[in-house]
């Protein structure tokens, strides 16, 4: 058993997502902490991986891992823990690491603690604090045993400790791309046509709390008065009401606008993580507990369709 | 083409979430089926629907009140419902894990669904962990699955619209983020009618796993922040707000 830190970076079109980088940072503090190395893992082809600030960078660069594979990850990820025996491996709770930090979890018995917003050491073992019930409770959790999985949210700690220049070892894949069970077609690009939300300066976001399809009509008319355009929550997306193009959040876009105007929306940690850093955020909500009241800075207890009709008259 | 759809029944977060001990408090809580699972029984029906075969709904009943989101599976389309009598509220992810894998091994599945997650626990981890302890790939964040043989085109989501298309081996587990259409809806009269005339598989939890999780605390977060409350009635709401909007040039 080592002190070791493993961290399982991702990338999309040859990009680093910030919470690698934030991942191999806190790598760093907690690998220190513990008299061990924090050590990046690569996987995957197309992308310049001498970018971390990592006590070493692994790079399995396979061509046939040019684009996402959940399998694939997997046993790459299984076979490296075998081989390094870390006392814990971090993963991004995202669209990716989900799938697979679970998955490490059940095969090696070792414990995982998921939505991470900290993690400290603690008498040799570790502490995680992870939110639970859609961002309403945190629970505080030690992972038992010789190795803990960690899959941490995405914007929890600074991306710069993360940066720098480690040159990474390049080294071959342990897993036969052709046995594998899962196969990557093809990527799909968003569609395009509708508006682009990341470029506008004013959005009003609707979430779940409008309702149904007959009143998104009412947000419309609020944002033209206010000359903004409609954004949303994924609920109101899935339900068909507006199209995927308008989605905030972790499956959805980064939006940065001057006014976020948040209508029905709870402040799901997803949500969050998609416009958080927003100039202006106000948010209505009929829920004084609603979560969405920890982040925005104006918010107000109060049915967003009799505030929306309100400022119609004023506007 | 046979497809096992694992459900959750969960609390509402849109309750206070009153916290007793170590977890929430269920006595005082609403509990209502996981979101996702929603979206993972439409994909099943769908799917029935396009090629046939039976879609066989199971949950572990931790609370003893799994009845009713069975029932309501039936009504929107599924043909078999099964439930693990656990009756242990404290059972961790591991352990359900491991007795849901037990209970559907038997059962032939072509795909098992879970939901991608659910809102209350330590989440997102229990359908890779029976992909796991099945032996089965995991893909998740799963918007269509369609059946082609003995494999599957699955498109799995990465972010804004993106996504990729990937051709899947049978077994195999997904995780379910939206079906391709909204869930349907069942009407109160069938699900209710479903409650007098089906019948509940039920199977006893088997096998042995632990999360190894030892929680210390569960309480509201430490607000960093909070947002200056815009108080009175509406009107006075929605006077205040375009009063600061205009007062940043914002209206
Ligand atoms: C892998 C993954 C990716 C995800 N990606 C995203 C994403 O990109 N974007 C995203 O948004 N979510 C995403 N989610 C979903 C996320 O977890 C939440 O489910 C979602 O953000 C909740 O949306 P909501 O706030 O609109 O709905 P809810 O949480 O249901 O909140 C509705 C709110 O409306 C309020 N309300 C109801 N009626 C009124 C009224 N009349 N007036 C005022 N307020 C009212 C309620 O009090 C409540 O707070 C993702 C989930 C997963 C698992
Ligand atoms: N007790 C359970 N019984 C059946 N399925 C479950 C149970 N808990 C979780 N699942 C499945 O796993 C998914 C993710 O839940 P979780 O891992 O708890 O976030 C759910 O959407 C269900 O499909």
């Amino acid at each position: 058993m080592s002190n070791d830190i493993l961290v399982i970076t991702e990338h999309m079109d040859g990009k680093f997502s910030d919470v690698s980088f934030e991942m191999v940072g806190k790598a760093r503090e907690l690998a220190s902490a513990l008299g061990g190395q924090a050590v990046a893992v690569v996987i995957g082809s197309g992308v310049d991986a001498n970018v971390f600030a990592s006590d070493s960078t692994l790079h399995i660069d396979d061509a046939a891992l040019s684009g996402f594979n959940p399998e694939a990850y997997a046993k790459i990820v299984e076979a490296l823990v075998k081989e390094k025996s870390p006392k814990a491996v971090l993963f991004g709770w995202t669209v990716t690491g989900m799938d697979v930090a679970a998955w490490l979890s059940a095969k090696t018995g070792a414990p995982c603690a998921a939505y991470a917003k900290d993690i400290r050491v603690d008498g040799g073992g570790f502490v995680v604090s992870c939110q639970v019930y859609g961002g309403k409770l945190m629970a505080e959790v030690a992972p038992e045993g010789d190795m803990a999985v960690i899959a941490c949210l995405a914007g929890s700690f600074p991306v710069e400790a993360g940066q720098g220049s480690t040159a990474a070892t390049a080294t071959a894949s342990p897993v036969d791309a052709g046995s594998l069970k899962v196969k990557f077609v093809e990527a799909i690009k968003p569609a395009g046509g509708d508006v682009d939300i990341t470029a506008q300066a004013k959005l009003v976001s609707i979430g779940r709390g409008i309702g149904g399809k007959e009143n998104v009509e009412l947000a419309e008319e609020l944002a033209q008065a206010l000359g903004a355009t409609v954004s949303a929550s994924r609920p109101v997306v899935d339900a068909g009401w507006l199209p995927r193009t308008r989605q905030v959040g972790k499956s959805g876009l980064k939006v940065k606008p001057k006014l976020y105007l948040m209508l029905g929306i709870s402040g799901a940690p997803e949500h969050l993580e998609g416009m958080k850093s927003a100039e202006l955020i106000i948010a209505i909500n009929t829920d004084k507990k609603a979560p969405i009241f920890n982040v925005a800075h104006y918010g107000a207890t109060a049915d967003l369709f009799e505030v929306a009709e309100a400022m119609l008259e004023l506007l | 083409m046979n497809i096992v759809v694992a459900i959750k029944h969960i609390p509402s977060i849109a309750d206070d979430l009153p916290v007793s001990g170590k977890n929430v408090d269920f006595d005082s809580v609403d509990f209502v089926l996981n979101e996702w699972d929603e979206h993972s029984i439409e994909q099943a029906v769908l799917i029935k629907e396009a090629v046939g075969g039976t879609v066989t709904v199971v949950g572990v009943d931790l609370i003893g009140e799994l009845d009713n989101v069975l029932h309501l599976a039936l009504a929107k389309g599924a043909d078999k419902v099964v439930k693990i009598t656990a009756d242990d509220p404290a059972a961790d992810s591991h352990m359900q894990a491991k007795w849901l894998a037990e209970a559907i091994k038997g059962m032939g599945a072509n795909m098992v669904f879970a939901g991608v997650q659910a809102s209350n626990d330590l989440d997102g981890q229990i359908g890779p962990m029976i992909a796991a302890y099945l032996d089965m790939p995991y893909i998740g964040g799963v918007s269509s699955v369609e059946a082609n043989g003995d494999s599957a085109t699955v498109n799995k989501e990465f972010a804004g619209g993106a996504g990729a298309k990937y051709s899947v081996s049978m077994p195999f587990v997904a995780g379910v983020q939206a079906a391709p259409k909204p869930p349907r809806y069942a009407p109160v009269s069938k699900v209710r009618q479903m409650a007098q005339t089906a019948t509940i598989e039920t199977v006893s939890p088997s096998g042995d796993a632990s999360a190894g999780l030892a929680f210390k605390n569960m309480a509201p977060p430490v607000a960093t922040g909070h947002a200056e409350m815009i108080e009175g009635s509406s009107k006075e709401v929605a006077a205040k707000i375009v009063e600061l909007l205009k007062s940043k040039g914002l209206a």
